[in-house]
């Protein structure tokens, strides 16, 4: 089971100029298996969302909440909120110069299911997993994004997403700055995350390329920090063929 | 000799860089600083127990030595060490070094050598009361390939000048470390000079003494060469570590890397960076970069990161340098937390990450090793320790 569940979510972050109020009122339901996408041209407010369910400290909740199964997650610190379940996948992965994969992973997963993983089935789970998402097996020893391709820290990300296994996936642009062949290989990552019982994603992107690979129940349109409309798959159609033009004149 | 090759020559000879003194061993070029000086600023010169006196000192260190076949080390006259050639002293200390060590002591690495296990040499001070005046030359010959070791140790008030030269498609894995005595004082001036596709690797790691200043100076005998300088620093309360590098890109087609990264911790914990860089008309097609990094653990620390590039030509293929002082970074906080990993963890993971990231690249596993223990240990005295505190304040 897992719903997670936004209500007129608003969200400021302090600029030069003052707080600047960016998500205006967001609400928005992913219950058990559901895959939603986020749609919106770029400053919508998209990633702001993401980040805020994250918990990233620029971002301040002036109103609304968030709960997974019920429980608060705004009260929750960030990395409470990954072991409730949540998974960000980040649109710019963070390099950490000299902590490798291997030891990333494994502390993450120690840190998730409040245990360390049994070393002989986790190093194969790895293994199959880097296979899986077509990265070399070395890839283990290098430090954690650092002088990754754009294509291998998102799939360096989707790794995670399928090792971490978390209630709740928020993907955040994972289809930018990605070829084909590598949009495919993500795509997989994600539908075999889907496969599994009630998992929920949220799908935020720019373009409907990746909604080719990645089916969604759900899609809403975003502009200007908040929802503008709802609708199903053939509302992402509507986008392909029309563009966001309809909704940015509405919201003027 | 044609006369654009002189000319070329005479330019070379000519060119004036605003960050470092003309190199010469003639003593009363390089007089007694005042310490407003550029190069002499940020160093506390009353700490430096008269090592800038002109006085022969009578104190020594204790050698212990470790030669695999192919090199050997030898006595040689002073004057014969600077007929060997490579780069005259910058500064007045290491002219000081230059002229009243006694003898010189030359490592000769034989060409075309591959000497598999690394040459050691042990240098270890029992005093502070003589200072001790060192005068070393490292020679790897052409296309030999060969790691060398050199440890400190010990208490002592040492002034070295070493030159390092490195022959044509030589390879030199260069390893100094500065794990002294908490009462040591330490300057020492090292002036390599890079074969025609020739390759040194540098580490300096300087973990202990109350007073380090190394000046590394690098330029090539010819095109095709690269000088790769790491080094890592971690000063406790009142220690003065300052590391200074000059690369003097002379040559076509030459490359440096140069990484430092450094931690303080404890009040009057200073350290000192200075990267500077000349890539001079001739350099074309060069590339450089310098980075150097420092993570303040506690209050009270003063960390100084001056990276300088003077570039006389724009037919590179690249320059460029990063230089940054501070705690944590938030954003490498975040990815790991949003990953479940606490806050604790996550710093603990970030400052060792920080270290490891040079040490691993040191060639020789046990030094390696030796190394990280180290690194534990310091910073264990706070920063470790108090995240074991938070961690167990979070259970």
């Amino acid at each position: 089971m897992s719903t997670l569940e936004i209500k007129d979510l608003q969200v400021q972050v302090q600029t030069d100029d003052g707080p600047k109020e960016i998500l205006k009122g967001v609400t928005l339901t992913i219950n058990d298996g559901e895959t939603h996408a986020i749609m919106g041209p770029n400053g919508s407010g998209k990633s702001t969302l993401a980040y805020s369910i994250a918990g990233h400290p620029r971002y301040e909740i002036t109103g609304g909440t968030v709960t997974l199964d019920g429980d608060d997650v705004l009260a929750m610190s960030v990395d409470e909120r990954a072991r409730a379940g949540l998974f960000l996948a980040m649109q710019y992965p963070v390099e950490v110069p000299g902590v490798s994969v291997s030891n990333f992973l494994r502390t993450a997963k120690t840190a998730i299911d409040g245990e360390a993983p049994k070393l002989r089935t986790w190093v194969k789970d790895v293994n199959a997993t880097l296979e899986r998402m077509n990265l070399d097996p070395t890839f283990g020893q290098r430090s954690v994004n650092e002088g990754f391709s754009g294509g291998e820290k998102k799939r360096h990300e989707i790794a995670q997403l399928d090792l971490l296994d978390p209630k709740v996936a928020i993907l955040d642009e994972t289809d930018s700055g990605l070829d084909i062949d590598a949009l495919k290989v993500v795509s997989e990552g994600v539908n075999r995350f889907r496969e599994r019982d009630g998992k929920g994603v949220l799908l935020i992107t720019h373009y409907t390329r990746i909604l080719r690979y990645i089916k969604p129940d759900h899609v809403h349109v975003f502009v200007a920090g908040r929802v503008a409309e709802s609708g199903g798959p053939e509302l992402a159609e509507e986008l392909e063929a029309n563009g966001y033009e309809r909704f940015l004149e509405a919201a003027v | 000799m044609s006369a654009a090759v002189v000319s070329d020559a005479l330019e070379q000879d000519h060119v004036e860089s605003h960050l470092h003194p003309e190199p010469t061993y003639d003593l009363a070029a390089h007089p007694a600083p005042s310490g407003r000086e550029e190069i002499w600023r940020f160093t506390p010169l009353k700490r430096l127990r008269g090592l800038l006196e002109d006085t022969a000192p009578g104190g020594r260190l204790e050698q212990k030595i470790e030669l695999p076949d192919g090199v050997t080390l030898s006595e040689i006259p002073l004057e014969e060490a600077v007929a060997l050639g490579g780069t005259a002293p910058f500064d007045r200390l290491g002219a000081l070094a230059a002229k009243n060590a006694g003898t010189a002591w030359l490592l000769d690495i034989a060409s075309e050598a591959d000497v598999v296990d690394p040459v050691r040499i042990q240098l270890h001070g029992t005093s502070v009361e003589e200072a001790v005046a060192g005068r070393v030359v490292v020679r790897i010959g052409n296309h030999a390939r060969a790691v060398v070791l050199i440890e400190h140790s010990g208490s002592t008030t040492y002034n070295a000048f070493t030159s390092v030269l490195v022959g044509d498609g030589a390879q030199l894995d260069l390893v100094h470390i500065n794990d002294w005595a908490d009462d040591a004082v330490h300057t020492e001036q090292i002036n390599v000079r890079v074969g025609r596709d020739a390759t040194l690797r540098q580490f300096e790691f300087t973990l202990g003494g109350d007073l380090v200043r190394t000046s590394t100076n690098v330029d090539y005998a010819g095109p095709g060469g690269s000088a790769e300088l790491f080094g890592l620093y971690f000063a406790d309360a009142g220690q003065h570590f300052e590391h200074r590098l000059f690369v003097d890109h002379n040559a076509p087609k030459t490359k440096s890397n140069v990484v430092y990264k450094g931690a303080l911790q404890g009040a009057k914990a200073h350290t000192v960076w200075i990267g500077n860089v000349l890539i001079r008309k001739v350099a074309e097609g060069i590339e450089t970069y310098e980075e150097n990094r420092n993570l303040v653990l506690t209050e009270g620390c003063q960390a100084d990161s001056v990276p300088n590039l003077e570039i006389e030509t724009g037919e590179i293929e690249g320059a460029g340098h990063a230089s940054a002082v501070g705690r944590f970074d938030d954003n490498q906080l975040f990815y790991l937390r949003s990953r479940g990993i606490s806050e604790a963890e996550a710093r603990k993971l970030v400052v060792r990450g920080f270290f490891d990231d040079l040490i691993r690249r040191v060639t020789v596993p046990e030094v390696a090793a030796k190394l990280s223990a180290q690194v534990e240990e310091e910073l264990q005295r706070h920063v470790l320790a108090e995240l074991d505190e938070a961690d167990r304040g979070q259970a």
